[in-house]
C-alpha cells in the first residue's frame, strides 16, 4: 500500500507517555467505580467504589495539573490549536480515502503529532469535558460543603447528571480513539508509539508552517 | 501522585473520634451507692399496704413526691400543649392499641401508672416500680398478711411473719432502675409483650450485643438510665411533640447536656475521618443505618383490625392463637398481625412525633395519621430516621368526624358488654366528649421512632442497601438526588445511544476497511 520508504522518529517524550497511559488508568478505574455508584452493577460494593473514584479523582486532578503545567512550558499546547485547515480533508480521509488506500492527508511527523481532526478532539476533551468532569466531581465530592461555602443554589441532581453526561462522552471518545489508533500503516503501529515513544512515519513529507508547534522548538528538535 | 490519604487502601490505626469520645464518656466506673437500704429503721417496720412502704421511702427522700408528681411518668399529660386539647394519656391522646386510657379511668390502663393501685393519679406514689430490685406480687403478699395476721392460730401467725419478712426485704431491696424496671411498663406496653414499640420488648431485659450493642451484658452492659439521664426525677426522653433534645452537642461541647443522643456520646462525626460516612450525620441520624432491623428476638404487633372484634363462638368470645404463639384473633381485641426481624420504614423526623387527639378533626376517607414523625427534607432539624408503624382499624365518630375512645376494661367496658356504642358512650363521658351514636371504621397508623436494638458495627446497613434501585430501603423518600438510587431515565438513554453508536460506528468502519483493502489486493 505504501511506498514510501519509512523512518522512525522520536515522537512522544517520557513524561507524554506517562501521562497518557496513567490518564488511561485513571479514567478506566473511574468509568468502572462511576458506572457502579450510578447503580449499573455490584462489582466492589457501593461504598469501595466511591472511595475509589474520590481517592482516583483526587489523584486525576493533581496528575492534571502537571499536565497543564507540562503543556503550557513547554509551548506543547500548540499542538492544541484548533484550525479547519485540511481539517475537511482528514473528515474526507476517514470517511472514504482509507477505504481507498489513499494517503493521510495529515501525516504525523516530528513536531506536528496532531491532525487538525486530532486537534479540535482533544482540545475539546482536555479544555472543556475533562475540566467539566474535574469540577463536577469536586463538587459532588464537596456537596456537604455546600452551604457553608454559599454554593446552596447548586443542584445535586443537575451536577450528577452533567457529571454522567459527562462520562457517557469519555466512554464514547474512547472507543473511537481506540479504534482509530488501529488505523497507522500497522493495525499496532500507534499504539506502539505510544508506549516506545518512537513511530514510523514516512520520510520526505514537509511539515507545513502552520503545523509547526513553534519556529524554534521546531529548529532545535531537528537540529 | 498519592497525595489524598485513602484508608481503604492503607489500613490506618486511627479511631473514629466518635467512638473514641463516647469510650470516654461511659469509662468511668458505674456508680456505687452509699447506702444500705435494709440499715434503715424505716424500712425495717411491718408494712400492711404499698402506700405504708412509700410513706417510708419519703419519710427520708422528703423531695422525692414532689418532683415525680411534676413530671410526665406521674401526669401522662404533655405539659407543652394546649390545656383544651392536652396531649397524653390522661389526656385526649389516641393510639390504635387500646386507643385511649378515658382520662385514667380505664384501669387497664392504669396497670403501668406509677402508684400503689389501678386508680391513677388519686393512688399513691409506688417508688418501688422503678426502684425496686425483688420483684413480689404484692397485691398477694398484703393479702395474705392481712389474713394471717387475723388469724388466731400460732402457725397462721408466723406465715404472717413469714410473709411481712418477704415484703420488708423486697422494700429494702431498691437501687436505680434497671432495664427490668423501665421495662414492666415501656417493654409491654399496649397489653402485651412486644406489642407497642418493635425495638423495646422483653428481650432487652438480658440482651447480648448482637441485639443491642449499649445494653448487651457482653457488651457495655447499659441500663436504660445510662442514656435516658434523670435530674429530679424527670427521665430525658422524647415528650410527644417536645423533642429528646433540641439540640444536636455533644458532652465536649456541654458536659451537662443529657446523654439523650447518639451524638451527646458519639459526638456528629462517628465515623473514621476519610470517606463519606461522617458527611452523611446531617441528613441520616445514626439510628437509620445502626438499628437495621427491629423485634429480632420477639416478634411484634405490626396490625391491629378493631372492626372484627366481637365475634363469639357457641356465644361466648374466643382466641385464635397463631405464629410466635401471639394471638391473631381475640374477640376482645379483634385481629391481630405479628412480626419478626421487622424493617423499619424511613421517614424525615425532627425529633417531634405530631399525635392525634380525640378532639382533633380526621378525614375518614384517608389514613388517619394518630402519631406520625414531624419533619421534612427542607427542615434542617430533620434527617432521615426509621420508624415502627402500627397500623390498624378503629371505630370514629361519623358524624362529628372524630375518633373515639370506647372504654374497654371494667365490668362495663367492651371487653366485657361487646357493645360499641355503650362503651364508647362511657368513655366519652369521661373526657367531655360528644358522641353522636354513629360510627364505623377507619385505617389508622401509629409510629414509634426505632432508637433501641442497636446492631453491633458489622450488622449495620451497608451503603447498597440505600443507594440502590429498585429495592432501596429509601425508595419512598423523593425530592432529592440520590447517588446510586436516582437517575434520569433520558441521560442513560441518549447516554448508552451514544456509546452504542460509536461502536457501531467503528464496527463499521473496521469491516469496510477489511472489505476494500481485501478487494484491492484481487485486483
Amino acid at each position: 500500500m505504501h511506498s514510501m520508504k519509512m523512518i522512525t522518529t522520536y515522537l512522544y517524550s517520557r513524561y507524554e507517555r506517562f501521562w497518557h497511559w496513567l490518564q488511561m488508568a485513571l479514567i478506566f478505574l473511574l468509568l468502572i467505580t462511576g458506572l457502579e455508584v450510578h447503580g449499573l452493577y455490584s462489582l466492589m460494593g457501593f461504598e469501595q467504589a466511591v472511595n475509589i473514584h474520590n481517592f482516583v479523582g483526587i489523584t486525576w486532578l493533581i496528575a492534571f495539573a502537571f499536565f497543564v503545567f507540562w503543556v503550557f512550558t513547554t509551548g506543547e499546547w500548540k499542538q492544541y490549536v484548533p484550525t479547519t485547515k485540511k481539517l475537511f480533508a482528514v473528515i474526507r480521509y476517514y470517511s472514504f480515502g482509507i477505504f481507498k488506500g489513499e494517503l493521510h492527508p495529515v501525516p504525523k511527523r516530528k513536531g506536528a503529532k496532531h491532525n487538525p481532526l486530532q486537534r479540535l478532539t482533544y482540545l475539546s476533551l482536555a479544555a472543556m469535558l475533562l475540566p467539566i468532569q474535574m469540577v463536577t466531581g469536586v463538587f459532588y465530592w464537596t456537596y456537604n460543603s455546600w452551604e457553608t461555602w454559599g454554593l446552596g443554589f447548586l443542584s445535586l441532581k443537575v451536577v450528577a447528571l452533567i457529571h454522567l453526561a459527562g462520562a457517557f462522552f469519555i466512554l464514547t471518545f474512547i472507543i473511537v480513539h481506540v479504534y482509530m489508533t488501529t488505523t497507522g500503516h500497522s493495525i499496532f503501529a500507534h499504539i506502539k508509539a505510544m508506549i516506545t515513544g518512537w513511530e514510523e512515519i514516512e520520510e520526505g513529507v514537509e511539515i507545513e508552517d502552520w503545523e509547526k508547534a513553534s519556529r524554534k522548538q521546531f529548529s532545535e528538535t531537528v537540529s | 501522585m498519592v497525595f489524598v490519604p485513602m484508608p481503604s487502601f492503607a489500613k490506618q490505626e486511627q479511631e473514629a473520634p466518635g467512638l473514641e469520645l463516647a469510650r470516654q464518656a461511659v469509662k468511668a466506673e458505674r456508680k456505687t451507692t452509699t447506702a444500705d437500704h435494709s440499715q434503715f429503721k424505716a424500712l425495717q417496720q411491718a408494712f400492711a399496704s404499698g402506700p405504708e412502704i412509700s410513706k417510708a421511702c419519703m419519710s427520708c427522700h422528703t423531695k422525692a413526691a414532689d418532683q415525680l408528681k411534676k413530671t410526665l411518668h406521674w401526669t401522662w399529660l404533655d405539659p407543652n400543649s394546649p390545656k383544651n386539647n392536652q396531649k397524653g394519656k390522661a389526656g385526649y391522646s389516641l393510639n390504635n392499641f387500646c386507643i385511649s386510657a378515658n382520662g385514667t379511668h380505664d384501669h387497664h390502663c392504669n396497670e403501668c401508672h406509677i402508684g400503689w393501685n389501678a386508680e391513677g393519679k388519686k393512688a399513691e406514689i409506688d417508688c418501688l416500680r422503678c426502684h425496686g430490685q425483688k420483684k413480689i406480687n404484692w397485691e398477694e403478699a398484703f393479702e395474705d398478711y392481712e389474713y394471717f395476721m387475723e388469724s388466731n392460730d400460732p402457725e397462721e401467725k408466723a406465715l404472717a411473719k413469714e410473709v411481712q419478712a418477704e415484703i420488708q426485704e423486697a422494700a429494702q431491696s431498691v437501687g436505680r432502675p434497671t432495664r427490668k424496671n423501665c421495662g414492666s411498663c415501656h417493654f409491654s406496653g399496649g397489653g402485651g409483650d412486644g406489642v407497642k414499640h418493635g425495638d423495646l420488648d422483653p428481650s432487652l431485659i438480658n440482651p447480648n450485643r448482637q441485639l443491642d450493642v449499649h445494653m448487651g451484658y457482653d457488651g457495655r452492659d447499659f441500663e436504660c438510665i445510662r442514656c435516658h439521664t434523670t435530674i429530679a426525677h424527670r427521665v430525658a426522653g422524647r415528650i410527644y411533640g417536645t423533642p429528646a433534645s433540641k439540640t444536636r452537642q455533644s458532652l465536649l461541647e456541654h458536659d451537662l447536656e443529657p446523654k439523650i443522643m447518639c451524638e451527646s456520646c458519639h459526638s456528629d462525626k462517628p465515623h473514621k475521618s476519610s470517606g463519606k460516612m461522617n458527611d452523611h450525620t446531617d441528613k441520616v441520624a445514626c439510628q437509620a443505618c445502626h438499628v437495621p432491623k427491629i423485634a429480632k428476638i420477639l416478634p411484634v404487633q405490626t396490625w391491629w383490625d378493631w372492626s372484627k372484634a366481637g365475634k363469639k363462638k357457641d356465644g361466648k368470645p374466643y382466641d385464635i392463637i397463631g405464629p410466635f404463639g401471639k394471638p391473631v384473633y381475640q374477640s376482645t381485641r379483634g385481629e391481630t398481625r405479628w412480626e419478626k426481624n421487622v424493617i423499619p420504614k424511613y421517614l424525615w423526623f425532627n425529633g417531634s412525633i405530631q399525635g392525634a387527639t380525640a378532639k382533633d378533626i380526621i378525614d375518614p376517607s384517608k389514613l388517619v395519621k394518630l402519631a406520625w414523625p414531624d419533619g421534612n427534607r427542607n427542615d434542617k432539624n430533620a434527617r432521615i430516621f426509621p420508624f415502627n408503624i402500627h397500623s390498624g382499624k378503629q371505630p370514629y365518630d361519623t358524624v362529628n368526624k372524630t375518633m373515639v375512645t370506647p372504654l374497654l376494661s371494667g365490668g362495663q367496658g367492651y371487653w366485657s358488654t361487646f357493645d360499641w356504642k355503650d362503651s364508647i358512650e362511657r368513655g366519652a363521658k369521661y373526657l367531655n366528649l360528644p358522641f353522636s351514636g354513629k360510627i364505623d371504621f377507619v385505617e389508622t397508623a401509629y409510629v414509634f421512632p426505632s432508637t433501641h436494638m442497636v446492631a453491633p458495627k458489622e450488622d449495620a446497613l451497608e451503603c447498597s442497601q440505600c443507594h440502590t434501585r429498585p429495592s432501596s430501603r429509601l425508595a419512598n423518600l423523593t425530592g432529592f438526588y440520590m447517588p446510586g438510587r436516582d437517575r434520569l431515565k433520558f441521560i442513560d438513554i441518549a447516554g448508552w445511544a451514544i456509546v452504542l453508536c460509536s461502536f457501531g460506528g467503528i464496527v463499521l468502519h473496521a469491516l469496510g476497511r477489511i472489505f476494500t483493502n481485501g478487494r484491492k489486493k484481487e485486483e
